[in-house]
């Protein structure tokens, strides 16, 4: 029950070919993205229960989020779903260099992506915009609000498992690029490439939700 | 027993290291069978503790707060540690690739993550024992706790851990049903477990997401104060139980869907007859699971729901009722004027079907509001969820863990004893929860230490028949790992059963390291007993 000597070195013994393996591990990733769905989709539920009992609170609180950086890193994000495309779109071609610049600029603007990211949680760390019980922002933007601390919790939540997500899309970018580079990956198999692809599209779509639901409600 | 012993993947190959590290599904399926029962025995000798503490009105060895602390772990191990992960993990890993022709799951590495993440989820569990237990009940409704001062930490978070574990298994299981099947293998000539173990993977994937965020949030709520469930803070305590109860209904069909997978297999083999209503079957298990999603909210009638909310729910929570009386009366059907032989499956599989009906027609009392109003929380909500699960899956599992035993290790256990424990469980059960039945409907309350002497009669009745059961399953247990002793001489040949399904048919017993020693091709349907003559190999 072995393969014969001409199978390449990338099939998985378990598999009768090529396709097969590569139409298996495809359907496994969009299980897997149903499954982040409905993890995000239960915070979007928290978001609109609470936003339905607080409509006031939720549009003041808004105003303490700070929108350049939200859409610098909403452009950001979409870029870097664009190059991500064309990384696989480049291995197909046998373009190996191009792909390895694609991935290079998708991770830079992941990185970037976090790193506004950061610059907006240490504004609001600073002011003590904060979750729960440790808000002490008082400003008067707020002034008579009840309970802005709510706003501040489902943002830190839902930004920050986002965040994670982009930080392990990190990760992953980064072993493409090592496994282009060693020629792991190539116009024959570059499956890994666009699974990842999925993912980072994913977590791009969530961000285009997050970004008018907590940026753009004023 | 094959002499050449590389054919066999139980000894190929060889070494510690080969169990550790192994890809094969078949000893992955091994070691959650072993991993299950362990939670499985240790889980019920909390259940006998508890009957035994219960035998009188007062709290007789163990204070209030031990008690507290012995329900939820026995409830939290019970679920999340033995139920769910049993058997998909055990059986369905051991049986779902040979039942379509394939070599292995279709992401075998994925399969043995799936494992550790289990038994990592094990290790905070064990943790939460160890450092003292913790008493919030296995639902862990807010806001006691986020308040209590027991180990909920450890205990949510090991089940976030598992839930991980679960949502690989469906992932790996939907891709393997969906792209690994041979050719000329099309969804109707699958074995019916493997729908039922599509149904459950479905379920796994879409409501497992679920749990693991809200898990999430009640932990950061305990370590953050981040308010979303807490009304000193403008949270809600009831959008807890709406996210619980989102993953906690659709997974008692996690529970459930598997062992209407098994009792599909059991009957046509064990009556000679060909499954009646294959499709009805078929489609009931995803109109389960489909309708799984929409009654969450029966578990919520007195958590201050609208009216309109209720008599919604109770409607929807009516229509579980058509797909599964489907199912029982397809297989009573399949048994008509068939040649039933009562072996022990089939002895398991006949206490199911007495067992799961009385818990399904009980499950219709609770889906009505009026009746809810007065039962909920009361004992008759107990027998009612014991009588489904360990009347419908854990019978359930005992008889296909008789049925593939012989397929797994190779080796036939003692059948006189096997159907001896399957009649003693079947009695012991039934004195267990039929009198809870009567105890909740006198207002017996749950979760409590001690009770009024009014109940004490059928107390006593109910703990007597308790350590009949607990003293059965032990027997029944022993009997099969008696049988894999060096020196046993029953072979059970190939396909003891005369079964059609392939991993009866296409394999040895135990199977080849590999599965199919030549590429299986498909002969027959599953169920031909009108086409194929087939006869069973074991001689008593």
């Amino acid at each position: 029950m072995s393969h014969n000597k001409s199978s390449p070195d990338f099939l998985y013994h378990h598999f009768y070919d090529v396709n097969q393996q590569y139409e298996t591990s495809k359907l496994g990733m969009w299980g897997f993205i149903l499954t982040e769905v409905l993890t995000f989709g239960a915070l979007f539920v928290a978001y609109t229960v609470y936003r339905a009992w607080n409509p006031d609170m939720f549009i003041n609180a808004n105003l303490l989020l700070d929108v350049n950086k939200g859409l610098i890193n909403t452009i950001v994000l979409i870029g870097s779903s664009l190059t991500m495309a064309l990384a696989i779109w480049a291995i197909q071609l046998k373009k190996k260099k191009l792909s390895l610049i694609m991935l290079f600029v998708t991770f830079i603007c992941a990185a970037i992506f976090l790193g506004i990211k950061y610059l907006e949680y240490e504004h609001k760390f600073h002011l003590g915009q904060l979750p729960g019980e440790y808000y002490s922002y008082m400003g008067p933007e707020i002034a008579n609000m009840n309970n802005p601390h709510i706003f501040f919790s489902i943002y830190f939540i839902m930004t920050g498992l986002h965040g994670l997500h982009v930080a392990i899309g990190m990760g992953l970018i980064a072993w493409l690029m090592y496994l282009t580079a060693r020629d792991k990956l190539h116009s024959a198999y570059y499956t890994p490439m666009e699974l990842v692809g999925i993912f980072w599209h994913l977590v791009d779509i969530i961000w285009i939700f997050l970004f008018p639901l907590f940026y753009l409600i004023g | 027993m094959s002499d050449n012993h590389q054919n066999n993947y139980l000894t190929y190959p060889r070494g510690i290291m080969s169990w550790v590290l192994t890809l094969d599904h078949k000893r992955i399926g091994l070691m959650y069978l072993f991993g299950g029962m362990f939670f499985f025995f240790l889980a019920g000798v909390i259940a006998l503790g508890m009957r035994l503490a219960l035998a009188t009105p007062e709290a007789d060895f163990i204070t209030n707060d031990q008690y507290n602390s012995m329900y939820t772990l026995h409830g939290a191990i019970m679920i999340f540690l033995f139920i769910i992960p049993a058997i998909p993990g055990a059986l369905g890993n051991m049986l779902l690739p040979l039942m379509i022709g394939a070599r292995d799951v279709a992401f075998p590495r994925l399969n043995l993550l799936s494992f550790y993440l289990y038994s990592l989820g094990a290790v905070f569990v064990i943790y939460t024992i160890l450092a003292g237990g913790v008493d919030t009940g296995w639902t862990f409704y807010t806001p006691y706790s986020t308040t209590s001062t027991t180990n909920v930490i450890p205990m949510t978070l090991g089940i976030f851990v598992i839930g991980f574990s679960s949502i690989l298994t469906g992932l790996n299981f939907i891709a393997t049903i969906h792209k690994m099947r041979i050719s000329g293998l099309t969804w109707y000539k699958l074995p019916l477990f493997v729908w039922a173990l599509y149904g459950t993977s479905l379920v796994q994937i879409t409501a497992t997401p679920v749990i693991a965020i809200t898990m999430v949030l009640l932990i950061l709520e305990r370590l953050l104060g981040i308010g979303i469930f807490d009304p000193a803070l403008g949270g809600d305590p009831v959008l807890f139980q709406h996210f619980f109860w989102f993953y906690s209904h659709p997974a008692v069909y996690i529970m459930i869907l598997p062992a209407f997978g098994i009792i599909s297999e059991i009957i046509p083999v064990h009556s000679r007859k060909k499954i009646w209503g294959y499709k009805f079957i078929a489609y009931s298990t995803l109109s389960i699971a489909f309708i799984g999603f929409l009654v969450w909210g029966h578990h919520m009638f007195t958590s201050g729901q609208s009216v309109f909310s209720q008599i919604v729910f109770s409607f929807i929570t009516y229509f579980v009722g058509i797909p599964t009386g489907i199912k029982i009366f397809s297989w009573m059907l399949t048994m008509y004027k068939g040649q039933v032989s009562f072996t022990p499956p089939m002895l398991y599989a006949l206490s199911f079907l007495f067992l799961f009906t009385i818990g399904g027609l009980t499950g219709i009392f609770l889906g009505a509001v009026a009746l809810d109003i007065h039962l909920h929380d009361t004992y008759f909500v107990v027998a009612h969820f014991h009588y489904v699960m360990q009347g419908g899956t854990i019978i359930a599992f005992l008889g296909g863990l008789h049925h593939w035993w012989p397929k797994t290790f190779g080796a036939m256990y003692n059948q006189t004893i096997a159907n001896i424990c399957a009649i003693g469980v079947f009695i012991g059960f039934n004195g267990t929860f039929f009198p809870q039945f009567l105890l909740g409907l006198r207002g017996m309350p749950r979760r409590y230490a001690t009770y009024a002497q009014e109940y004490a009669e059928i107390h006593s009745y109910s703990t007597f028949w308790s350590l009949v059961l607990g003293l059965f399953i032990f027997i029944a247990v022993v009997n099969l790992l008696w049988s894999l002793r060096k020196n046993n001489k029953l072979d059970p040949g190939t396909n003891p059963w005369g079964a059609l399904t392939m991993e009866w048919t296409h394999t040895t017993s135990p199977p080849h390291p590999h599965n199919f020693e030549e590429e299986p091709v498909l002969t027959h349907g599953p169920y031909d007993y009108d086409k194929v003559i087939v006869k069973p190999t074991f001689k008593k």
